[in-house]
């Protein structure tokens, strides 16, 4: 065991986790007030139900023995065998049961960050069956084909950093598929729908960018020169995309808007994610420059589609995590990292067609397994409030409690 | 006794209650508003989408006040309102059945 690759990967755990809390407040700032607190409660309570299916079944589904390829499987369920002795295939200078609440952390965060495109009209029953569904039969097995040991779309060359695919791209096809199935919010396109509390977005926002660092710093699973290249990549394109999306608006719209800067670092981190331990830094910038551009343009097709995703969790993480998944493919660099590959402008092809089939079969999977589950469910036990309950907000019909009083 | 209603922009408040002052008038109610006439609303960005926001917010003044001192109080907010761009707002006069002074139990106009 390393010390120091230990400390590190504590650390980055704790700033992932606050990432969900962050999220929760980031999410919750854009709906109506009388949504906030069933917002926050659709990531907070994640933190629960996605550690304990992670324990029991998740983290050995998604890194425990390979079955074929596409799943772990049982035998390291509620953690057998699973020890502070480092495992000989992960992280291999840490404890494994580190690496099992570090990965635990990720596991919660990208569930809750499909709420967000369903928001203000899920009931929370409903909510938590899907979570739980979802987490089994989409997280666990995309996980162990790119990370875990024996996964197929690792054999085929796929790469992913820190989850421009496994988070990030599941998670946008997701809300893709909930948006979809559930229909937009009772008077879409006729009501105004607009934040109701900025700065707690602002709050969220910061947050978010903070635990970035550990969620793709802490991806090199050591304190390492991967680690710094990946911490350093991460801010860039945060910056950039912060850049790109408030100079977008300003030129498109006139003004330059906190919730569009907000939304362009979004971007940029989400989609540096896949790429950041695997670029310099100068294509950190391009691809945050990218990401603001890219997902600007997704977020307003939206409108176009009258698609009610309602914070925008396809066109910011799905977009993003997809683009920076391609263009990992484009940017990589063997000196930069001596462990990683050289992408297409280091004269690499065929790694840009690995990350094309990596999106192809994550993207397609991950639609048609999250369209079947949302139908399951709703079918079952019904995933929208009653029309009442909408217009009395989330805070009252689900949680018997009021954010402001 | 007459009710003077005056709905100006919030910036011209502390404006139009010194010029107030300035012509002996000893109190006055006032409360925050929304609403909208021909100004209508204003746009909001959130996200590239353009909301309309119908209501803007205004101040509301209420001064009662004897009915000799109308005309005076009326130019005094006119004056000190008005920025000559649309949105400036209204001034409404209601005549005052009664007024009482709740300390005291005064009426009419001993109790403004």
């Amino acid at each position: 065991m390393n010390s120091a690759d230990t400390a590190f990967i504590l650390a980055a755990a704790g700033l992932v986790l606050l990432m969900t809390p962050g999220l929760a407040l980031f999410y919750a700032g854009m709906v109506r007030s009388k949504n906030t607190l069933g917002t926050i409660m659709q990531s907070l309570i994640l933190i629960s139900l996605i550690s304990l299916e992670w324990v029991y079944i998740g983290y050995s589904m998604a890194f425990g023995p390979d079955v074929g390829g596409v799943i772990g499987d049982l035998s390291w369920a509620a953690l057998r065998g699973v020890t502070i002795a480092p495992s000989d295939t992960y992280a291999t200078t840490i404890p494994q049961v580190l690496f099992m609440v570090y990965q635990c952390m990720f596991a919660i965060i990208t569930p809750a960050l499909i709420a967000g495109a369903f928001a203000e009209r899920v009931r929370f029953p409903a909510f938590v069956v899907f979570s739980l569904l979802w987490a089994v039969l989409v997280y666990n097995p995309v996980c162990h084909w790119i990370w875990g040991s024996g996964g197929w779309l690792a054999k085929l060359g796929v790469l992913d950093f820190a989850g421009g695919l496994v988070v990030h791209a599941t998670c946008g096809v997701a809300a893709l598929a909930a948006v979809m199935v559930i229909g937009p919010r009772r008077g879409y396109g006729q009501t105004n729908f607009m934040p109701h509390n900025l700065p707690m977005t602002m709050l969220g926002t910061g947050l978010l960018w903070f635990g970035w660092f550990g969620f793709n710093g802490g991806s090199a699973l050591a304190a390492n020169e991967v680690a710094v290249t990946a911490f350093v990549s991460t801010h860039l394109a945060g910056m950039a995309g912060m850049a790109m999306w408030t100079v977008m608006e300003w030129i498109k719209l006139g003004k330059p808007t906190t919730l569009g800067a907000a939304s362009g670092a979004i971007s940029g981190l989400a989609t540096i994610t896949p790429a950041a331990g695997f670029v310099g830094p100068n294509a950190a910038i391009a691809i945050g420059l990218v990401a603001g551009v890219v997902c600007y343009l997704a977020v307003n097709l939206k409108s176009r589609w009258k698609f009610d995703d309602s914070l925008d969790v396809v066109g910011i993480h799905g977009v993003g995590g997809v683009t920076g998944t391609i263009l990992l493919g484009v940017f990589a660099s063997k000196t930069v990292n001596p462990g990683g590959v050289d992408g297409l402008l280091a004269g690499n092809g065929a790694q840009l067609v690995s990350q094309m089939i990596g999106v192809v079969a994550v993207c397609g999977y991950a639609f048609v397994v999250s369209w079947v589950i949302l139908k399951a469910v709703h079918a079952i036990m019904g995933l929208r409030i009653s029309e009442e309950a909408e217009h009395q907000g989330l805070d009252y019909t689900e949680h018997s409690e009021t954010a402001y009083n | 006794m007459k009710k003077v209603e005056a709905i100006i922009k919030p910036f011209k408040l502390d404006e139009v209650k010194d010029a107030l002052n300035g012509i002996g008038i000893k109190g006055m109610t006032v409360t925050e508003v929304k609403g909208y006439g021909r100004q209508k609303g204003h746009t909001e960005i959130y996200r590239g989408a353009e909301y309309v926001v119908d209501f803007i917010p205004k101040i509301k003044l209420e001064i009662i006040v004897e009915d000799h001192l109308v005309d005076q109080v009326i130019d005094t907010i006119v004056a000190a309102a008005r920025t000559g761009k649309i949105g400036d707002g209204k001034i409404f006069v209601q005549p005052v059945e009664r007024v009482v002074r709740v300390r005291t139990g005064e009426t009419g106009s001993e109790a403004v």
